[in-house]
């Protein structure tokens, strides 16, 4: 019923009829995505090296805690986030609901527990590397967690596009709180919903295929840019 | 420090790229709770850059189930309700979440099905018959199960027959717990009877062999109405552009351009205002 050279070449116009409420779908997709993450890596990058890096009481719930948390059912994030965002709901005075701001708080609750996990993990396996280095020196507990971050910034990298990852191909939440409205809240994966649901599956899937496009040229990005790091500290 | 400072100046640039969405909310816009055939027929892009143009006020339309849609009005998040349900949008007055309620238009529900026909109900006009021989045939048949305004609707006319089919879903009964396309791409994929109001079907695109099987009945009379949200019920609610726009609808422009409104040259939905 559907042959791929179909999707393909709708996808391919897509692309070169590239027109502006294609743009607006694209960007505020980017724009909502990387600031949910980059917020994320804000929270979650100190967390989890904090997590990793010290003993402290709780530190064993708090890890099974992050970890499940990776786990988080959109749909559900959506729903609380909506929830308090609502009229009826405790920030209703912000009147933040069906805007991109509700749609980045929703991602970046869904991403924050990627990152501090991932960034545990990360950092745990470092220190054991460090720990005795640090106590010889006397390094303060500040100092330790920035050293951290920094030695382990090639890997974190990597951590902060597993967030991108879950977030850029998010729809649950975002559809919820953002409400999917023509050049306000629409993004690519809402858009695909839509589109779906209108049953124009190839146009669906074409816009599947860029959004993927786009994700393999953020990852491109990123990673070019961590080889030229490298290169310029190694050089 | 350097690239500490690099960072953080793009950690803030991101942040004032994100959050500037809440300041450009500006009063001139007003968010209508409403249904997904009357988005995904296109006909909300068809009447509102009519309404725009004319007055300004931008409309943005979250468009779910007539029962989320009612659900979310009656959160205060919507400032008018525009859905296809009427005892349970006059309910929804009733209970003071709403002004008042006018008829703005109508269309009809059919009953889609795969072209092997296996109930033998196509050309049958009366609905209540044609859900029985399916239910004798046992023939698959998808139904919403969203609490939609469809949805209420194929109920209403399920106990018509006499028929429970919550004792036999997941038999023959299958309820996708999904909206009118997500539900038209399952039931059509699994050769079921589907019942889906006539706009949403002639504008899908993923129709296949299937054709419309039973119509013309009556009760398969499907109207739409309009409700501002109580402002006094819920504060925030643009009471005046709210107003403006239901006003238009139901002025001659706004019938008007709601019977304009076509499909490979077929009207989607019929005007009946006042």
């Amino acid at each position: 019923m559907f042959s791929l050279t179909d999707i393909l070449s709708e996808a391919l116009g897509l692309i070169l009829t590239w027109d502006r409420g294609l743009s607006e779908i694209v960007m505020l997709s980017l724009r909502v995505t990387l600031t949910a993450v980059v917020i994320s890596c804000l929270i979650g990058l100190p967390l989890g090296a904090v997590v990793g890096a010290f003993r402290f009481p709780g530190r064993g719930v708090l890890t099974v805690l992050l970890n499940a948390l990776m786990g988080l059912p959109p749909v559900v994030v959506g729903l609380v986030v909506y929830l308090m965002l609502s009229a009826s709901g405790p920030l209703g005075v912000l009147q933040l609901l069906y805007t991109p701001t509700a749609m980045i708080i929703a991602q970046t609750i869904l991403v924050t527990p990627i990152i501090a996990a991932l960034t545990k993990q990360v950092v745990e396996d470092l220190h054991v590397e460090y720990r005795e280095q640090f106590a010889s020196l006397g390094v303060g507990a500040f100092d330790r967690i920035t050293a951290l971050l920094w030695d382990a910034r090639y890997s974190l990298l990597t951590v902060a596009l597993a967030g991108f990852g879950r977030a850029v191909a998010e729809v649950g939440a975002v559809l919820i709180v953002g409400g999917n409205i023509n050049h306000v809240t629409r993004v690519m994966t809402t858009t695909i919903a839509l589109e779906t649901s209108k049953g124009n599956l190839e146009l669906a899937l074409a816009l599947g295929l860029l959004l993927l496009a786009i994700a393999v040229i953020v990852n491109a990005l990123v990673m070019a840019l961590r080889a030229s790091a490298v290169r310029a500290a190694y050089a | 420090m350097i690239r500490c400072h690099l960072l953080s100046l793009a950690a803030s640039t991101f942040l004032a790229l994100g959050l500037s969405g809440a300041a450009q909310a500006g009063d001139s816009f007003i968010v209508v709770q409403s249904t997904t055939s009357t988005q995904n027929s296109g006909l909300f892009d068809h009447i509102l850059p009519i309404f725009t143009e004319k007055t300004g006020i931008e409309v943005r339309v979250v468009a779910v189930g007539t029962g989320q849609a009612i659900q979310n009005a009656a959160n205060g998040d919507g400032d008018v309700l525009f859905v296809h349900a009427k005892p349970a949008e006059e309910k929804f007055v009733a209970q003071g979440h709403g002004v008042a309620r006018f008829d703005v238009m109508y269309n009809d529900f059919v009953i889609v099905g795969p072209p092997a026909d296996p109930a033998g109900v196509a050309g049958i006009t009366d609905v209540v018959d044609a859900l029985t021989r399916i239910a004798e045939a046992e023939a698959p048949f998808a139904s919403r199960g969203d609490d939609s305004g469809t949805n209420k609707a194929e109920l209403r006319l399920w106990a018509e027959t006499g028929i429970d089919v919550r004792a036999v879903s997941g038999d023959w009964y299958r309820e996708t717990g999904s909206g009118m396309g997500a539900t038209l791409n399952t039931g059509t994929a699994m050769g079921a009877y589907i019942m889906t109001d006539r706009a949403t079907w002639i504008a899908f695109g993923n129709k296949g062999s299937y054709k419309i099987a039973v119509a013309g009945d009556a009760k398969m009379f499907n109207q739409y109405g309009i409700i501002l949200v109580n402002p006094e019920m819920h504060e925030n609610v643009k009471a005046e552009a709210g107003q403006t726009f239901i006003d238009w609808v139901l002025s001659d422009e706004g019938q008007a351009a709601i019977a304009d409104y076509k499909v490979d040259g077929q009207q989607l939905f019929f005007p009946n205002a006042g």
